[in-house]
């Protein structure tokens, strides 16, 4: 291999494993505060790039900035993600983890159904956002939209990161998943913490799908389910629940993914997934996840 | 054997026979008019998903414990029985023997990799467990898209055409007889007392790894055989098939069903597989009404429509039967006494 060839696969890795590390932010906050997968987080992307989707040509047309789409967008996904917890989550909540898996991947099945009967199968063409020049560094041309890209990631995980440790609000949503009751005593609403930790959550997967859409700029309904498996996977490789795990399970994934696809290119999402399977097996609460025993 | 169990068998085989004879007769004698063909079609869909169905729910139900790669045993059992009937085919066999032999083929192999799987996946618990599984099936879907035999990534075709109706619903009726039995067996109450705590269960010097990778292994072989059914009805098949929407579709059939009563699977994946086939024309609503069912399942009644409930013929003519002596003995003056003695027994 060629060093030329090594470093855009390493940009483009980089690429990809910034999406997949905020998808990956979603669920992992959403799993940290209530030990739920939520499944219809990929459809959230989905549901964020039908928004840019529509929303850029009307900024255009309108005369404004088309980068104010990413503001609709996110919007509507926290909007969604709000919903979603507050009508399909909360009444489940208490029935336990069965229920809540299983209520997860039926609206994961409705947004996606959904999204189908309204926009119908056929993928859609988001017209990009930013186009900026590529330059060329030690023979390698970079496009400036992966730099962007990475950056907006890296960006976002450190203001994530902050939030969660420096702000009461990200002190209460370390709070609940320690103990729900005695956070209630300490006088944290608990059902508006879970609340605004979807909503978050939620609107990084706009910005995902911002970030999604600079690189492959098509939209399909089903968008979501191969995205979100693989975010996912990255969540849980680095550690599920940790913040600066779903960065690097992210970037992981991403890395391997491109790699793998240089010298088999039908094998790579065996490789992604026995990746997966292999940590899970010699440490279940992935890289850097904390494991915790369990009361007899 | 008690005479009382005997009886049951005998009663019940008959209910079956009986079921089956009706809509044989009714496929005979063009009882649908046009869409006789179809409604048969329909029919044979529906018996090999209760297959399917019933086997995830040994794991999901009886085993407590999810899976969402269903799919990828039932891919396995598809491929493999579809290319050991092509390879039989011209060797003198019938036709029902080449299917036995290939669908027998195809559930072990499924077993087989469901015991592979089984052993490392099953010392994980609950939400890990259910990646898990569902990257195994991934990593099976990667596999067939790969391998020349299964089509390379193209579809498969030329598969023979084994599968009718008839044969699909016995298979289907000796499949759910077994995993009946299993259920019942000692093995089948030991998993359930795993399901109930694994801990207790383990104190009590159950060997609580082999009884779950021997569901599992169950739950799979059974797989693989509605995947043989599949493949010979179907005659045509691409690995996207059996993606993780599929095993999802499964999985939210037992669920809407009942988790842990056999009887809700086969309710829920012939009612469940039939219903959207027949209004055909909502089809593109079909996934959409499925979800809103499981969300409402999941608030109403959580443990599915049928719970643990079985469905028993024994039990319901034993309670017809008794009503109508309880009529004939009741004064005809106080009738309503009748069905509240009943109710209070």
């Amino acid at each position: 291999m060629t060093f030329s060839l090594f470093f855009q696969s390493l940009i483009n890795g980089l690429n990809l494993g910034a999406i997949y590390a905020l998808i990956a932010l979603g669920y992992t906050m959403v799993y940290g505060i209530i030990r739920m997968i939520n499944f219809a987080h990929g459809d959230f992307i989905m549901i964020g790039a039908y928004t840019l989707f529509y929303t850029i040509p009307m900024m255009v047309s309108a005369g404004m900035p088309a980068w104010l789409a990413v503001v609709v967008a996110v919007v509507v996904c926290g909007m969604v993600g709000i919903l979603v917890e507050t009508f399909a989550y909360r009444p489940v909540r208490k029935a336990g983890p069965m229920s809540a898996l299983i209520t997860a991947l039926a609206m994961s099945i409705f947004l996606q159904n959904l999204a189908m009967v309204l926009f119908g199968s056929r993928p859609h063409n988001v017209s990009t956002i930013f186009s900026l020049p590529s330059v060329s560094v030690a023979g390698v041309t970079v496009s400036l939209n992966v730099v962007l890209t990475i950056a907006i990631g890296l960006v976002i995980m450190l203001g994530l990161q902050l939030f969660v440790k420096k702000t009461p609000l990200g002190k209460a949503m370390r709070a609940v998943p320690q103990d729900r009751d005695a956070s209630t005593l300490m006088g944290i609403n608990v059902n508006r913490i879970i609340t605004v930790t979807f909503a978050i959550g939620s609107a990084l997967a706009a910005v995902a799908a911002l970030m999604y859409c600079t690189t492959y700029p098509r939209v399909t309904n089903d968008m979501g389910t191969t995205m979100g498996m693989k975010a996912f996977i990255a969540a849980v490789l680095g550690g599920i629940g940790v913040i600066p795990g779903a960065m690097l399970g992210g970037v992981l994934i991403g890395l391997i993914e491109v790699f793998v696809r240089l010298f088999a290119p039908g094998w790579y999402e065996a490789v992604t997934y026995g990746t997966l399977i292999v940590i899970l097996l010699v440490k279940p609460s992935g890289i850097l996840g904390r494991s915790t025993g369990e009361k007899v | 054997m008690t005479k009382a169990i005997k009886w049951s068998y005998l009663l019940n085989l008959v209910g079956v026979a009986a079921v089956f004879a009706i809509l044989s007769a009714l496929f005979a004698f063009n009882g649908f008019g046009d869409s006789t063909t179809y409604v048969e079609g329909v029919c044979t869909t529906a018996c090999y998903t209760i297959i399917m169905v019933a086997s995830l729910n040994l794991v999901v139900g009886f085993m407590g414990e999810f899976s969402l790669g269903h799919a990828g045993f039932v891919s396995v059992g598809a491929y493999v029985s579809a290319i050991t009937s092509s390879a039989l085919a011209g060797k003198g066999l019938s036709d029902l023997a080449l299917l036995l032999v290939a669908v027998l083929a195809g559930g072990i192999a499924a077993g087989i990799a469901g015991v592979l799987v089984g052993i490392p996946a099953l010392r994980l618990r609950g939400d890990y467990l259910a990646i898990v599984t569902m990257a195994f099936a991934e990593i099976i879907r990667v596999v067939f898209c790969n391998l020349e035999i299964t089509g390379g990534g193209r579809t498969m075709s030329g598969i023979l055409r084994l599968s009718s109706f008839g044969r699909t619903f016995w298979i289907m009726v000796v499949c759910v007889t077994v995993m009946f039995l299993f259920v019942r067996s000692r093995f089948g109450r030991t998993v359930q007392a795993i399901r109930e705590d694994y801990i207790a269960a383990e104190a009590a010097g159950i060997n609580v790894t082999f009884y779950k990778v021997l569901t599992f292994a169950v739950s799979s072989f059974f797989a693989g055989i509605g995947g043989g059914v599949y493949a010979h009805y179907m005659t045509a098949m691409i690995p996207t098939n059996f993606d993780f929407n599929y095993s999802a579709e499964l999985l939210s059939e037992v669920i809407i069903g009942g988790t842990g009563s056999l009887t809700g699977s086969i309710i829920g994946a012939a009612f469940l597989s039939a219903l959207p086939e027949l209004m055909r024309q909502f089809s593109k609503y079909r996934m959409l009404a499925y979800s809103v069912v499981l969300v409402l399942v999941m608030l109403f009644r959580p443990g599915g429509i049928f719970g643990r409930w079985e469905f028993s013929l024994t039990r319901l003519l034993h309670k017809l039967t008794r009503r109508k002596e309880n009529a004939a003995t009741a004064d005809p003056t106080d009738g309503p006494a009748a069905p509240l003695a009943q109710k209070g027994e």
